[in-house]
């Protein structure tokens, strides 16, 4: 995801001089770099210094520059939630976080760079457009779009390799769910690395009779009611599937959707209200119930629920 | 909060923006303009109305001010106010702000200035150092900060809540071209911002030595009067003194 994200830097670098880049000594991590490499005059490293970097990003933008800042996902929004908010948000400027190292697959530096609140937190400020990729192909896709459309946006990508789900011909659509698999027992809606890990637990839950269907919510603000309303009508139950604490991000934001317009029995798969610890990406994700295994125990759950 | 020392301080606002800058207040957006950025956002009214003296709207519609539906905001919101460069009141946020304004102009090959105007207070966030530290590093020349050095904040006088000393080395050790004026001398001040124009390959930092409630007996230098408005009788007092 990262190195797809510095190689469509340097590719919109070529294709628009107004992009700049801003990273907050994290370049070699985030890919940055790569834009830094080809465009040294139209890349600023803020120093470890989130604030003031999200402050000059929107000066950037105000003045008619196209600014992506970079750093860790617990450092923004967590580091710089004010200037965002301030300096960003409320006057709807043209600035694009793209942060990388989101969630607890970040691994062995710990609680300090795991980001599990992150995304509650932008999701909260008015204007945002908040995208989790799923895979290399979708982050390409999603930082274009994120170039081309006027506006504030939060672009969270993970640090491991995530598997690929989607094809070279795949076309993110900004604001739209995407179908991965159709079903009719139960709906798992997923989002960033849990995408592979609910495509993993439909496979298994087929020989026990369950045949999921699985949506992919990309685009976590605006979200697809649409697509999330027909699911639930369609299949009568729901189970998301996500890297981050079970307040406040995709659990949270679909159960408003469907308690307001389809009420259906839902499950969570997420982080729980804890934080986490150093450990190996996957052991992480294992201890802390971001499995396709937890995704196959929830679909058991809610499909009890739904028979009751 | 309403800032009632503010327009004691309003003409020189007002003389910065018909003296000082390039701007058309016809065009807001010009993109070749100077900009004026106010960071601490509560001297709102003193921006406003600087900017309706130059026809960026009426002056009536100054006596909209905090009220529901009003262009002028308790603080500034540059999504509503033609000619108000950035939303501030969060303090510590406008120099960065400004640094963005001024390396966009170099980007450009722009020859526009960019001016920010920072209460003395306001640098006690740590937001402003690390701009001070950023500005110098990346040598925006066409950017000038102001401080409004009136030595007081809301809890008191400076030196008690907080002390900034030595304030002019601070910048200075941040690297810096660093200009103090007595902030009520119009002379100076205009001397101030031809010098920074003429700075190379660093940020310049006007220092503005100010007295808060300056001319009005009992505001002067009265941290009681910084987030308090006068009653009645204090207003007729007030404007008498100033007349």
């Amino acid at each position: 995801m990262r190195q797809s994200y510095g190689k469509t830097l340097v590719e919109l670098g070529n294709e628009n001089p107004d992009i700049v880049v801003l990273d907050a000594d994290l370049s070699r991590s985030t890919m940055t770099q790569l834009f830094a490499g080809e465009f040294p005059n139209r890349f600023f490293d803020c120093g470890i210094a989130e604030q003031n970097m999200v402050g000059i990003a929107a000066g950037l933008a105000a003045s008619g520059k196209i600014p992506f800042a970079s750093t860790f996902a617990v450092f923004a929004p967590g580091r710089c939630f004010d200037q965002i908010r301030m300096s960003i948000a409320q006057p709807k400027l043209n600035v694009k976080l793209v942060t990388t190292h989101g969630g607890i697959s970040v691994g062995e530096d710990g609680t300090s760079h795991h980001s599990i609140e992150d995304l509650s937190l932008i999701c909260s400020l008015p204007g945002f457009t908040v995208i989790v990729p799923a895979d290399a192909i979708e982050t390409a896709q999603a930082v274009r779009v994120a170039a081309t459309s006027y506006g504030p946006f939060y672009v969270r990508l993970c640090r491991p390799k995530v598997p690929l789900v989607y094809d070279q011909d795949y076309r993110f659509n900004l604001g739209k769910a995407v179908t991965m698999r159709q079903g009719k027992d139960v709906t798992i809606i997923a989002m960033g690395l849990m995408v592979s890990a609910a495509l993993e637990a439909a496979d298994d839950l087929m020989r026990e009779d369950i045949d999921c269907h699985i949506l992919n919510i990309s685009t976590l603000k605006p979200i697809d009611k649409v697509a999330i309303i027909s699911a639930a009508a369609e299949t009568g139950a729901i189970v998301t599937a996500e890297e981050h604490l079970e307040h406040g991000g995709l659990g949270s934001i679909i159960a408003q959707v469907i308690a307001r317009h389809y009420p259906v029995p839902i499950e969570f798969v997420a982080i729980k209200d804890t934080y986490a610890q150093s450990g190996e990406s996957a052991e992480l994700l294992q201890r802390y119930g971001l499995t396709a295994k937890d995704i196959k125990q929830a679909v058991r759950s809610v499909i009890k629920r739904k028979g009751g | 909060m309403v800032t009632p020392v503010a327009p004691c301080q309003q003409w020189r606002l007002t003389v910065v923006y018909c003296r000082l800058l390039r701007h058309k207040p016809s065009d807001p957006q010009w993109s070749d303009r100077d900009r004026f950025v106010l960071s601490k956002g509560h001297a709102a009214p003193l921006l406003y109305a600087a900017l309706a003296e130059c026809g960026y709207f009426p002056v009536d519609e100054l006596l909209t001010l905090r009220q529901m539906d009003s262009r002028l905001q308790g603080h500034t919101d540059r999504a509503v106010t033609p000619g108000v460069e950035m939303s501030a009141g969060a303090l510590g946020q406008g120099l960065s702000f400004t640094i963005g304004i001024t390396l966009a102009g170099r980007l450009n090959s722009q020859d526009y200035r960019a001016y920010v105007l920072l209460g003395d207070g306001e640098c006690d966030e740590g937001q402003i150092w690390e701009g001070a530290m950023a500005a110098a590093h990346f040598k925006v020349d066409n950017l000038t900060a102001i401080v409004d050095n009136n030595r007081q904040q809301i809890d008191g006088w400076n030196r008690d809540v907080m002390n900034l000393d030595p304030f002019n080395s601070k910048w200075l050790a941040f690297g810096w071209h660093v200009i103090e004026v007595d902030g009520h001398d119009f002379t100076q001040l205009i001397d101030a911002f031809n010098q920074a124009k003429m700075v190379k390959g660093q940020p310049t930092v006007i220092i503005a030595h100010t007295i808060k409630g300056k001319g009005v007996s009992f505001m002067e230098n009265n941290p009681y009067f910084h987030g308090k408005a006068p009653n009645a009788e204090e207003v007729e007092i007030a404007l008498k003194e100033l007349e």
